[in-house]
């Protein structure tokens, strides 16, 4: 979370040139670092080359197990994802606004915060088989553990002086919580579920690597067996960069909600 | 004589604080005549922001009676405009949204809405930035802002804490002249808590003056200065004079020792 909000904070305060020459520096990095990689491969490591990995990807495109595997693996991520944010949005409503939710959900939620999800997947396989709906819902474990604290936060931080400013225009608690509570508190929400994308796709691949027939973690795992190192190469990057897209569409879509904040 | 517009009848508010009490407000009584212009002015834990919380509906005393239009005040309600010194606008909306938000609690029709908004917006001078949302907007505009949300649900009295407390010297004033202005337009009964000496003898009919330990009205001063007042009477012998008296009766109270901590 810390990181995240000194990147935000950051990137409004760099001048253009210092952002450019950042931007340089950047390119430079990942370049060094591809041209070691492949350097190393050279030297007799066993590491494919770049060019290796590539035709690796190329193949799996063709064929058609790349798509299949990032369908799967997306599917399973979007599900779980989805249905964690809304039920730690809810939770954590209920928690910031009644002592009886916070009373009764709370130690629960902080029990299961210490254990990690994937902890849960064995118990969880052998309840509910080896299906989809396991997967789901170690997944749907981890965003909802790792947003509801930050939702709770959110709804128990809001200005006492704004819930007081509405209550003197003569709104009720109903009209206070949807035109007051909610909409103040979504930064937090937004940082809890970007927290919770992150939790919920490490998760997954983590999961599809012990029990799956599709998806990413599944054919590294299945790659693994072969030696198939190139393939476990583009299992690795697709899982990077598929991350990366799903962080930056989040924060995007954040930004738009709540560019009313005043920028500290 | 009439019924006084807020009558204050020997009003008590203690606060546990620890295991001994704090008494903020020890047997206030006060009464404001409608459309009355009335500054309160005193040391900081005299009470006063208490005393106005009460009367807002935003606190309750535990002793004594606080009286509106002659019913007894519980809780918030419509004919009571609050304004606070932390502006307190929701900063996701925007002006015109800000001004909106007490009609659209009372369920106002978007026409009628829209177009008593834009009348209080034109009022405090803020037609330019209607859609602009409160970030963009300075500590005065806001204020301003702050001033339009709570005059559009017609309240017949405004309830000021401190509203121009954490302004510059120059925007307050501007401010307070403003305001008058606004007042001089749509009278309402005012009370207006300030620390500042200077503005509560510009602004009030009436300056009362409060000291603390325990919270309580020492002075009230009548302000006999005409309305409009301008920079000329700030400059004047008689405000002089005036701002002398409430400066003599808030800085030379009977000092009570500070309690040990």
């Amino acid at each position: 979370m810390a990181i995240i909000s000194t990147e935000a904070a950051g990137a409004t305060r760099v001048r253009p040139r210092k952002s450019r020459t950042l931007l340089i520096l950047n390119v430079v990095s990942v370049v060094a670092g591809l041209a070691i990689w492949w350097g190393l491969s050279l030297a007799g490591l066993q590491f494919p080359t770049p060019v290796e990995v590539v035709s690796a990807a190329w193949t799996m495109i063709l064929d058609g197990t790349l798509v299949t595997d990032i369908g799967a693996s997306l599917g399973r991520v979007l599900a779980g994802f989805a249905l964690g944010s809304v039920a730690a949005v809810l939770a954590g409503f209920l928690m910031g606004w009644y002592t009886l939710a916070r009373g009764l959900f709370e130690p629960w939620i902080q029990f299961f915060r210490t254990i990690p999800p994937l902890a849960m997947l064995p118990l969880v396989l052998v309840l509910m088989g080896i299906g989809e709906s396991p997967k789901i819902f170690v997944i749907f474990l981890a965003a909802f553990l790792a947003c509801v604290i930050s939702t709770y936060q959110g709804v128990v931080n809001v200005d006492r002086t704004l819930i007081n400013a509405a209550r003197v225009l003569g709104a009720d608690d109903g009209t206070i919580f949807a035109r007051v509570v909610v909409p103040a508190s979504t930064p937090f929400i937004l940082v809890g579920m970007r927290v919770g994308l992150g939790s919920a796709w490490g998760t997954l691949v983590a999961a599809e690597l012990l029990a799956a027939q599709a998806g990413l973690g599944h054919r590294m795992q299945s790659a693994q067996l072969y030696y198939d190192l190139p393939t476990i190469f583009v299992g690795i990057i697709t899982i990077g960069i598929l991350g990366l897209i799903m962080d930056r569409l989040l924060m995007l879509a954040g930004n738009k909600l709540t560019a009313w904040q005043e920028s500290r | 004589m009439t019924t006084p517009k807020i009558s204050v009848r020997d009003i008590e508010k203690v606060f546990p604080v620890g295991k001994e009490d704090f008494v903020a407000l020890g047997g206030v009584s006060l009464d404001i005549a409608d459309n009355e212009f009335v500054t309160v002015v005193g040391p900081s834990g005299c009470g006063k922001s208490t005393l106005l919380n009460i009367l807002a509906g935003l606190e309750e005393p535990t002793g004594g009676t606080a009286l509106v239009d002659g019913k007894p005040v519980s809780g918030p309600g419509p004919e009571r405009g609050v304004i606070f010194q932390q502006y307190a606008l929701f900063p996701w909306l925007t002006v015109r949204e800000n001004v909106e938000f007490g009609l659209r609690t009372a369920k106002v029709p978007k026409d009628e809405r829209r177009e008593r908004a834009e009348h209080f917006i034109r009022l405090v001078g803020l037609e330019r930035f209607a859609d602009a949302l409160p970030k963009t907007l300075s500590g005065g505009m806001k204020q301003r802002c702050a001033i339009a949300r709570a005059y559009a649900v017609n309240p017949s009295i405004l309830l000021m804490d401190e509203p121009f407390g954490a302004l510059d010297a120059l925007t307050r004033v501007r401010l307070q002249e403003q305001l008058l202005e606004t007042w001089s337009q749509e009278r309402r009964t005012v009370m207006f808590i300030t620390h500042d000496v200077d503005e509560a003898v510009f602004l009030a009919n009436r300056v009362i003056v409060m000291a603390a330990r325990p919270g309580r009205i020492a002075d009230v001063i009548d302000v006999g200065l005409p309305y409009p007042r301008d920079e000329d009477m700030r400059l004047s012998p008689e405000f002089g004079a005036l701002r002398n008296r409430v400066w003599h009766s808030v800085y030379h109270q009977r000092q009570v020792k500070e309690p040990a901590q």
